[in-house]
């Protein structure tokens, strides 16, 4: 009985996504001690407030990105031009809703200010054409990682400072507010929940679907973890590379509009800033490997990017200062690199075994 | 002369085993002081492990070393150096952005005071050094401008000066240098050997094994063979002990062979009209038939390999045509040898066989899931068929599907592979040393699975370094040498006429 018990608590404690929940489970548990009403959740006007609702909403840019960094990092490389991506989709964004701050003559450019209603393009292309761009972003970072062979870290770094560039320029540099409430509506709209919540775990579907229903899935960790072998068994793994930066970009879009909509401001100097940190991290809590790439786990890295958000958010109610909270970061960094190196699991390991000796008998 | 009564270093009952594979089995291997002595063996001859051993990268797992008389345990390649044991590998393990001079003497840096490095001295030491080798550089340039041999000779007169090394171990040195270079380092072998120096001396070039060397010592399947004064061998006698013989192996397979060799049709399946690649294989022309089986004979390095790629579409040829059913190929790719019904284990199965991380069942399904593409999924429970129906038919001992291929022995990893490509239904298979490593029953098992795919109607490319498993699964033997195909034979076939061949020459 007892033996059973401990082979089913040892795959448990395998599973990739053990981690990361524990360390959700873990601040939520300090939260809850720590922090008067933490989990209070008030309904006001048919929508949710509270902390927790607070760190689905702050969470789901990261969640977004997360999703499409998964993919990159499960085939061994990095994408470091997200934030960039996110900035470049923004601003399209601002210029399709109102393109008199690039100089368009429009019979009066009056209507736009304080209008909510009104936008240049029709709406849905004002979603659509910033998603495309920003997956063309992608497309470009990954036909320079599979088929000019650069390294992806460097690749993805020419994105990374040339794209913020680039999201000046289409704005002319100006930081354009957004009137348009039904735009607003991503970022700040609510169906009970924050609606940006419901973004985040639509693209989540799609994206399990899309790597778990098909054979792309498979076929990503494969060139991951072994991107010759993978070659000599007839894959076709530049397109697979290729295809996952793609991806990575189309979420970076999706992102930028988030938002974007969410602050009613398109600013290419800030959005995004940072933020590829934020996702590269959310996807290591989440116990895909950096570098080498190989097995991955969407859930872990949305979790990931919750134990990310819990962290500031619980940080800020308890009172600290934002300034510090970066500090606190690190902490988070830290612990991360402790947690998955292979001298602490050995170790850990090993403590079990000795504690264990009648089960490693058998 | 070598003085063979008292060895500087005995191996002695020297036993290794890794899981699934006996690597060294009760080896005995010495070197006496001033000699050179050569240690040939095909892939999977326990060459590398035995070097490994006496280098400290692996402990035996039984058999004792003594050192100058005395009994050691080597417990670390350092420690091995301190004891005067040094290595140069084929690939130089220096650090190619640091100075000659420097790579020559870290760690025993001449300094000022003990405290500041003496450059001046440092510089005109290292020089001093090379120059004792025969070369005349300017060491404080960065060690990688400079060419192969030159840094080969850096590591060597590091190997000399910072461990004063006893006994020096040259892994295929010559592999990477032109003649000239080559002509250069054994001068400095030989300058070695007047220094009472015992250099042991890895090849797979058996020409530079007569130049140089004053014994030998053959291992085959991680037996010893044998060690012999170089001279009393012939070059003849030399390969056939590398590569073993068919003794009394006239068994039932024999039989079987002819009875397929009726199957096999007419119609060329795959044709190669001078196929060729620059710096990789000169070109050949070869016509493949379904139903046969085709064995590629050659020692390591002589093309066969090479050959197989083009075939596969690993490397796109730059001369000559590939024909198949008729219709002629542009899409040199493996995914594009894979739509067409091609397939390939590679030689290397670690590097370019496995994915470690994924299941046994995931590996199994690889090749015919690339093939299907990305949208058509192999449901899960169908891949749980497949896999269950290959780990069935080839025997592969694993708990479950669901195991890491990583935990699974060479031997049941390499037929995973074969499962894999099996799985993917291929008209020609090309197996590359499908047999190295791997322990003699799952060698049978294989040998006679490629004879009866043969039987259903498959073409079948069959390269192995052991000759008498060519000659028992082939009805026909192409042999490779020198980056080319030399002869091909089929039929009623004479070892020994296979074997001139193998050599190029009839001494």
């Amino acid at each position: 009985m007892s033996s059973s018990f401990s082979r089913r608590l040892g795959k448990l404690t395998d599973s990739m996504l053990f981690l990361p929940t524990m360390a959700l489970l873990l601040i939520l548990i300090a939260d809850f001690f720590l922090i008067h009403d933490f989990f209070a959740i008030s309904l006001k006007s048919g929508h949710l407030y509270g902390n927790v609702i607070d760190i689905l909403v702050h969470g789901s840019p990261t969640m977004i990105l997360a999703i499409g960094m998964t993919l990159v990092i499960a085939t061994g490389g990095v994408d470091l031009s997200v934030g960039a991506i996110m900035a470049i989709a923004s601003s399209v964004a601002a210029v399709m809703i109102n393109p008199t701050i690039v100089g368009m003559n429009l019979t009066d450019p009056k209507i736009f200010i304080n209008n909510p209603q009104l936008t240049w393009a029709p709406l849905w292309a004002v979603i659509v054409v910033p998603i495309v761009i920003a997956t063309l972003c992608g497309v470009w970072n990954g036909f320079l990682v599979s088929y000019g062979r650069i390294q992806p870290m460097v690749a993805t770094l020419v994105l990374m400072i040339a794209g913020r560039g680039i999201a000046q320029l289409i704005t002319n540099n100006i930081q354009v507010v957004i009137f348009n409430d039904t735009y607003a509506f991503i970022g700040n709209g609510f169906f009970i929940l924050p609606f940006s919540l419901y973004v985040a775990v639509g693209l989540f579907g799609c994206a399990w679907l899309l790597t778990r229903r098909t054979s792309i899935g498979l076929l990503v960790e494969s060139v991951g973890i072994n991107a010759k072998s993978s070659f000599y068994a007839g894959i076709n793994e530049k397109r697979i590379k290729l295809f996952a930066y793609a991806f990575c970009g189309f979420c970076a879009g999706i992102a930028g509009l988030v938002v974007t909509s969410n602050i009613r401001t398109s600013d290419a100097n800030n959005i995004g800033m940072y933020t590829e940190l934020d996702a590269i991290l959310a996807v290591v809590i989440g116990g895909t490997l950096l570098g080498t790439g190989g097995r991955f786990s969407l859930m872990g890295s949305a979790i990931g990017a919750l134990v990310l958000q819990t962290t500031i958010t619980s940080m800020l109610s308890f009172g600290v200062p934002a300034s510090a909270v970066i500090a606190v970061k690190a902490v988070v960094v830290i612990a991360v690199v402790l947690l998955y190196a292979e001298q602490v699991k050995t170790f850990v390991r090993k403590l079990g075994t000795f504690s264990m000796p009648k089960e490693t008998a058998q | 002369m070598p003085d063979s009564e008292n060895p500087i270093v005995e191996m002695k009952g020297i036993d290794k085993s890794f899981p699934g594979v006996h690597a060294l089995q009760n080896v005995d291997f010495s070197v006496a002081k001033g000699e050179i002595h050569a240690l040939v063996g095909e892939n999977g001859a326990g060459k590398s492990t035995l070097i490994k051993i006496l280098t400290g990268a692996d402990r035996a797992d039984k058999g004792i070393i003594s050192l100058d008389g005395h009994v050691v345990s080597i417990r670390s390649p350092l420690h091995a150096q301190e004891q005067g044991i040094s290595t140069v590998y084929q690939e130089v393990n220096l650090c190619p952005n640091l100075t000659v001079a420097e790579n020559l003497l870290i760690g025993r840096q001449p300094s000022r005071l003990g405290i500041s490095i003496d450059w001046k001295k440092l510089n005109t030491r290292a020089r001093e050094y090379l120059k004792e080798l025969g070369v005349d550089i300017d060491v404080t340039k960065p060690l990688g401008s400079y060419s192969v041999a030159v840094q080969q000779m850096a590591a060597i007169a590091r190997a000399l000066v910072v461990s004063s090394a006893k006994v020096l171990i040259l892994d295929e040195p010559t592999s990477s240098l032109t003649a000239n270079e080559t002509a250069h380092l054994f001068s400095v072998m030989k300058k070695l050997r007047a220094d009472g120096i015992a250099v042991v001396f890895i090849t797979h070039f058996l020409d530079q094994v007569y130049e140089v060397s004053d014994r030998v010592t053959v291992l085959r399947n991680g037996s010893l063979v044998g060690t012999y004064a170089t001279a009393s061998v012939s070059r003849l006698e030399l390969i056939r002990l590398m590569l073993g013989r068919t003794i009394a192996d006239l068994d039932d397979m024999t039989a079987h062979k002819m009875e397929s060799s009726q199957h096999i049709s007419k119609d060329a399946l795959l044709e190669a009209t001078d196929l060729g690649l620059s710096n990789s294989i000169d070109p050949f022309s070869l016509t493949l038939h379904a139903g046969e089986v085709v064995g590629l004979a050659g020692l390591l390095g002589s093309g066969r390999t090479e050959l197989a790629n083009l075939l596969f579409g690993v490397d796109k040829p730059d001369t000559g045509t590939l024909v198949m059913d008729g219709k002629q190929v542009t899409d040199f790719t493996p995914a594009g040898s894979s739509n067409r019904g091609i397939a390939l284990c590679p030689e290397d199965r670690k590097a370019e066989g496995i994915i470690a991380d994924l299941t046994v069942r995931e590996n199994i399904i690889l090749a015919m899931q690339a093939h299907l593409g990305w949208f058509r999924r192999i449901g899960t429970k169908e891949q749980y068929e497949i896999a269950d129906k290959y780990i069935r038919l080839l025997s592969i001992s694993t708990p479950t599907a669901d195991q890491q291929i990583k935990n699974l022995s060479g031997g049941n990893q390499q037929k995973v592979i074969l499962a894999r490509w099996l799985a993917a239904n291929p008209r020609l298979l090309i197996l590359d040393e499908p047999t190295r490593g791997i322990d003699v029953g799952t060698k049978a098992d294989i040998q006679k699975l490629v004879l009866s795919l043969a039987e259903e109607g498959k073409s079948c490319v069959f390269i192995s370094s052991e000759l008498d498993e060519v000659l028992r699964t082939s009805h026909r033997i192409v042999v490779m040498r020198d980056q080319a195909k030399v002869a091909e034979f089929s039929g009623q076939v004479d070892e020994k006429e296979i074997v001139q061949a193998i050599a190029g020459s009839a001494s």
